[in-house]
């Protein structure tokens, strides 16, 4: 809590100085307000690791971290779209078989019909922009519910992605360039490279808003929070870097394994392009609005009927990129790909992330987090020889009490906002 | 005050199929002053101002801006005017800050990105320019507001338009004691500022705390749009349930006298030739 003295020079200046005390002061109301964003996530990554690593030294290991990460991408970039539909309070069911359609449609072009991977890359997307623009249409349009929509879409896809693959024999994808996105790393230097990019790229544009804003005579996070921010990024970028540069190939005479997996900066471009369209752009803005009150959306003249629609096309076609990254991690498409615990374990992501089911809150970096989570889990729990069973039973239990800090954080908001 | 009003309707009628809603309302706002909008439920108040703000259109009558007759066929040919409405439900953004709300569907932005700074600090100084000090800061989410502090986003948000008539809809309907007061406060400072207020309330305490006129629609007609000071507490409230007071409203018509009361739906049956 700020102080709530009143002052005679307005509003702009109510707030006192900035000060680092100020500000965790600050951030600690927010969160024992409800506003508790990322932190059950961390927090739960942070426990999850060490006692696996305790469990099983094996965990912590520069193959595992590489493992880790590309056992996760596809649920992270799926839940990455389906984040924007549930910032609308909507439901996208049909994403996971939705992304093995995208895939199989990839597969098709590229091994079926030969064409290169480029325009199978981009097959695949379009067809999520078509899938997306179909259920956007019957949600917004029609006026179906978005749960029965995608449900129906579930099953459809299921059967359209048998019937692409013939009744269900797979398709190896073997062309280089979609092999090597799940399987192949950056050359070492290329990811400091990269690391050192992001760095300073989120460094030039935080301090530039600080400057901006305290320009303008407004008030700003203290310079040292800012500098700690930039620092923070530093430290964790440098370190999974520097892990993930580490030889983990277990016998280098025969290969040499390291670097930085390429999906990562895939993903790190994708949610940096996808933060700056939701914080920054007026249609991320209008979004929050829809999800946050449709009515007075309305009335402040959005487009809400487009503003739906365009968020499950997102959501699509999300989908459909989380597909190419699944074909090529298994170098193949099978009527199986985005099919049964994918869908569930990519909301679920974007819930233990921190996203609300109830519509208007949520960050793009939430799939993230709750991707890791998820990723984490699934790892941990098969390097200590737990079974599949138990796998999805730890994995629910995650999820609900995800969706309870929710729920809880949500009662806790509406208790202190109404004060 | 001014000799031209603001805002002049003359002869507003207004039907929903076989109902006939407002009949032949004559209607004025002046700049500076704030007219109190008073009726029963039903009486057409909702109605007149939706009118008003474009969002239904008139069957028959005229609207003078100013002056000089304008047309409003949409919310969007009000906004041009000047012309801004302040739900009952405030339409605001839980999930957003008060900055955002304020420019919610209006963003500035310098290229494609939303102009932060600049929002925020025409929000400021709006919220400045109306005393308004209740709020701490300016990037707090809407959810955390009090209810009178809703009702203060809502209202500036209206102002920051350079707006000239402010249609406010039971602004103090939700709200205790302390925070009426608050929002009374700014109502009577729109009208200090130089804007045309008009506050709909059932409230009469609030209508001769603020007010310098009273508007009384009575089943869809205007019986009565007199100077606060001329009239009482009682006679606002016999205009209101009965459409008549003393000398003022229904009577004042030939052939009506005496059917005030008991027969509600028939009193301006003989006016305007009833149903067109």
């Amino acid at each position: 809590m700020t102080t709530t003295a009143v002052q005679e020079q307005g509003p702009a200046a109510v707030t006192p100085p900035p000060t680092v005390a100020g500000h965790a002061r600050n951030y600690w109301s927010r969160v024992r307000g409800g506003d508790i964003g990322g932190l059950p996530a961390v927090l739960g990554l942070v426990v999850l690791c060490t006692v696996f690593s305790i469990a099983r030294p094996s965990f912590l290991t520069a193959g595992n971290f590489a493992n880790l990460l590309t056992q996760g991408a596809a649920t992270t970039l799926i839940a990455m779209g389906l984040i924007f539909v549930l910032l609308l309070g909507e439901i996208d069911l049909s994403a996971g078989f939705a992304s093995g359609v995208c895939a199989a449609v990839l597969a098709n072009v590229v091994t079926v019909l030969g064409y290169p991977w480029y325009v199978a890359v981009l097959a695949a997307v379009v067809t999520g922009v078509v899938i997306g623009t179909l259920l956007g249409l019957l949600v917004a349009k029609i006026g179906i519910p978005s749960f029965v929509v995608t449900l129906a879409g579930f099953l459809a896809f299921q059967g359209i992605a048998l019937m692409l693959m013939e009744e269900g024999k797979n398709i190896a994808v073997r062309d280089d360039v979609l092999v090597a996105i799940s399987n192949r790393n950056l050359p070492p230097l290329l990811g400091w490279l990269l690391a050192l990019v992001a760095v300073a790229g989120y460094g030039a544009a935080q301090l530039l808003r600080h400057r901006n804003r305290a320009a303008r005579g407004l008030v700003t996070d203290p310079i040292a929070v800012v500098l700690a921010r930039i620092g923070g990024l530093a430290l964790i970028l440098g370190v999974a870097v520097f892990i993930l540069n580490l030889e983990r190939s277990r016998n280098v005479l025969i290969t040499s394994l390291k670097g930085v997996p390429i999906v990562v900066p895939v993903i790190a471009v994708l949610l940096v392009l996808w933060t700056f369209v939701l914080q920054r752009t007026r249609y991320g803005r209008h979004v929050y609005a829809v999800g946050g009150n449709r009515e007075a959306a309305r009335r402040a003249g959005i487009d809400v009927d487009r503003i739906r629609i365009s968020v499950f096309v997102i959501c699509s076609s999300m989908a459909a990129i989380g597909g190419i990254v699944a074909a090529s991690r298994a170098n193949s498409v099978d009527p199986n790909t985005g099919g049964s615990s994918v869908l569930l374990y990519a909301v679920g992501a974007a819930v233990i992330g921190g996203t609300s089911l109830f519509g208007g809150k949520g960050r793009v970096l939430d799939a993230v987090l709750g991707g890791a989570v998820i990723a984490v889990i699934d790892n941990g729990m098969g390097l200590m020889g737990y079974s599949s069973g138990v796998k999805y039973a730890l994995t629910g239990v995650v999820l609900l009490l995800a969706a309870t800090v929710d729920a809880f954080s949500r009662r806790r908001s509406a208790a202190t906002g109404t004060r | 005050m001014s000799a031209t009003p603001l805002l002049e309707l003359r002869g507003i009628d207004k039907s929903f199929g076989p109902v006939q809603v407002l009949r032949d309302v004559a209607f004025a706002a002046h700049a500076g002053e704030v007219t109190a909008l008073v009726g029963d439920n039903g009486a057409g108040k909702s109605t007149l101002v939706k009118c008003i703000s474009g969002i239904h259109p008139t069957d028959a009558g005229e609207f003078l801006f100013d002056g000089s007759p304008v047309a409003i066929h949409s919310p969007r040919d009000a906004a041009a005017l000047g012309i801004e409405v302040v739900y009952q439900d405030l339409a605001l953004c839980d999930n957003l800050d008060i900055v955002q709300n304020m420019f919610l569907g209006r963003e500035k932005r310098s290229g494609i990105v939303l102009d932060e700074p600049t929002m925020e600090q025409m929000a400021a100084e709006t919220l400045a320019g109306l005393s308004v000090r209740t709020v701490k800061s300016l990037r707090q989410h809407v959810s955390s507001l009090s209810g009178g502090q809703r009702q203060t986003v809502a209202i500036a948000k209206a102002v920051l338009w350079n707006s000239r008539l402010v249609i406010l809809d039971e602004p103090t309907a939700a709200l205790g004691v302390a925070q009426t007061a608050q929002v009374l406060e700014l109502v009577r400072r729109l009208a200090d500022n130089g804007l045309a207020v008009v506050l709909i309330s059932h409230n009469m305490n609030d209508v001769f705390a603020v007010s310098d006129r009273v508007a009384a629609l009575y089943l869809g007609q205007m019986v009565a749009q007199v100077k606060t000071t001329d009239i009482t507490h009682a006679q606002v409230v016999e205009l209101i349930t009965a459409g008549r007071s003393g000398g003022l409203g229904l009577t004042a018509e030939p052939g009506q006298g005496g059917n005030g009361t008991g027969n509600g739906g028939q009193p301006a049956g003989s006016t305007a030739g009833g149903d067109r």
